[in-house]
């Protein structure tokens, strides 16, 4: 939880990014490559890296981060609770709290995942949180496990395929100006997105995040330290991760989060807070990289975090709000989850400060913040809010 | 381990939530503290046959080889408003997809024993 503002982003890396299983180099490989480019970029030798942070129990510990690297002080090593991609802004927070405390100098926040090496990520595994009073009833797959919450949302507020289906439009459009997409050359027609296969009422194929393998990583450290790097920083102006009441039973586990916030993405509280950190109003947001597990989530994001009205989320996108370049609030620019690549929403992090570099590949004009979120209907789930001065 | 007695009353048929035995709040899946008193006193209420499609969704790809003979099926989260509103995953057995609908009366319907388990399950009320 920051407050200061005095942490930033100095250096952003990524590997390429594939569908699952075509990449030839391991999962851990990939983490240090996404490490040391992120470390290039910032121009800071890998050796004074001191930290490092990631969520979702990322399999490539610290430790032999460290070792491979040839690190030789490791002053810092935290992951973030909870599944999926809750935590991705999380850690990116852990990393703040760690170079604002002064407990580490230059932390790396990273996110490998080659699903096709690893268990495949969402499907059905003994030991799932509640498992026994999911997985007898074929609730086996987070598309199923966040559908009837986005089900409620349609019944509540008259949400419809139509306005999902601009959240999936939107993503493949900017992911077609972005070389290193997964789908970039894969054009989404609306007649296509509704022919699409279902998976799990109401979610089709195209509302569903893609499966890949790649990595990426952000370095943080204080504005203090950077100013000795090779990039301008990118202030982190507010970082959170946490959740509200009951969500330990929501929509992962046994659907008893609280009723009146049974059609959200567990992030109402998040939000709010967030903001007053950071000083800013919604409406003093330029872009937004809204994780995008799902389409109907991200219509439910926007609503949590204030970018309108509850219940309005749906005629929101559909009113061109989300797209770019002319919309208010362009989202996901780089194509997000749903067309960029699936490393958990770090990438999400990582397009936000090439926003505020001004070097995205769908570049909203002038854009001087970013609003970026991890995983949602999931629990913790995090946020934070990216600046250029 | 507190989830052991649940499915002991589902195999006596009977669908039971854990109460707080000191203030009453019913809570699903069951925990060891009430989370409004922080009482340990643990009582257990029978549901009422009757409950309600709350939300649902309906299963169309199989994310494990074998569901793959069970799709399309709905899986719907039915919630009993007399026991604080408190929701079960489950499904409703005799309802085609395009006919689930937020909001539908069910009534509790065992299904079983598999490997000594019965499974709390449901139909359509009778209108």
């Amino acid at each position: 939880m920051s407050t200061s503002g005095r942490a930033c982003i100095a250096g952003i890396g990524q590997t390429e990014y594939t569908r699952w299983g075509r990449i030839d180099r391991s999962e851990f490989q990939l983490a240090c490559e996404a490490t040391m480019a992120a470390a290039a970029d910032a121009g800071l030798p890998v050796e004074e890296l001191d930290g490092f942070t990631s969520f979702s129990g990322d399999r490539s510990e610290a430790a032999l981060l460290q070792t491979a690297l040839g690190i030789p002080r490791l002053r810092y090593a935290a992951m973030v609770w909870g599944g999926g991609g809750g935590g991705s802004c999380g850690a990116v927070d852990q990393a703040v709290a760690a170079v604002e405390s002064g407990l580490a100098n230059y932390v790396i926040a990273f996110r490998s995942l080659a699903q096709g090496q690893s268990p495949r990520f969402g499907r059905h595994r003994d030991g799932r949180l509640h498992g026994s009073f999911t997985a007898p009833f074929g609730m086996l797959a987070p598309a199923a496990m966040t559908a009837p919450t986005v089900r409620r949302h349609m019944h509540l507020y008259g949400t419809s395929s139509e306005h999902m289906a601009e959240v999936a439009m939107v993503c493949r459009d900017n992911a077609s100006r972005n070389p290193n997409a997964v789908m970039r050359d894969r054009p989404l027609t609306r007649e296509a997105y509704h022919q699409a296969r279902m998976i799990a009422d109401p979610f089709r194929l195209n509302d569903c995040c893609l499966e890949t393998d790649g990595a990426c990583a952000v370095l943080v450290t204080t504005i203090e330290r950077a100013r000795d790097l090779r990039r301008a920083p990118v202030r982190i102006l507010a970082s959170s991760h946490g959740s509200g009441p009951g969500w330990g039973s929501g929509a992962l586990g046994s659907h008893n989060m609280p009723v009146d916030v049974y059609a959200s993405v567990n992030s109402r509280t998040l939000g709010p807070e967030l903001f007053a950190r950071a000083g800013l109003k919604t409406s003093d947001i330029d872009v937004a990289q809204i994780y995008d597990n799902f389409t109907g989530l991200v219509i439910m994001a926007l609503e949590d975090y204030g970018f309108c009205p509850i219940g309005e989320g749906g005629p929101f996108v559909a009113s061109g709000a989300i797209r770019w370049p002319d919309g208010d609030l362009p989202i996901n620019t780089a194509g997000g989850n749903l067309s960029e690549a699936y490393v958990h929403g770090l990438n999400h992090v990582v397009e936000g400060v090439r926003q505020l570099r001004g070097e995205s590949t769908s570049q909203v004009e002038g854009a001087r913040t970013c609003f970026v979120c991890g995983g949602l209907g999931v629990a913790p789930t995090s946020a934070v809010i990216l600046a250029r001065d | 381990m507190d989830e052991m007695a649940f499915w002991e009353h589902c195999a006596a048929r009977r669908l039971m939530f854990q109460r707080c035995g000191e203030c009453g709040l019913h809570r699903h899946p069951p925990i060891p503290i009430c989370p409004a008193c922080r009482s340990n006193r643990i009582a257990w209420s029978e549901a009422p046959a009757e409950g309600e499609v709350f939300s649902y969704t309906v299963v169309h790809h199989p994310s494990h080889p074998a569901m793959a003979a069970c799709v399309p099926y709905n899986v719907a989260i039915v919630a009993f408003p007399s026991l604080d509103n408190v929701r079960l995953i489950s499904n409703v057995v005799d309802v085609p997809p395009e006919q689930m609908a937020v909001g539908m009366k069910v009534r509790l319907h065992w299904e079983g024993p598999v490997d000594g388990i019965w499974l709390p399950r449901f139909r359509r009320s009778e209108a």
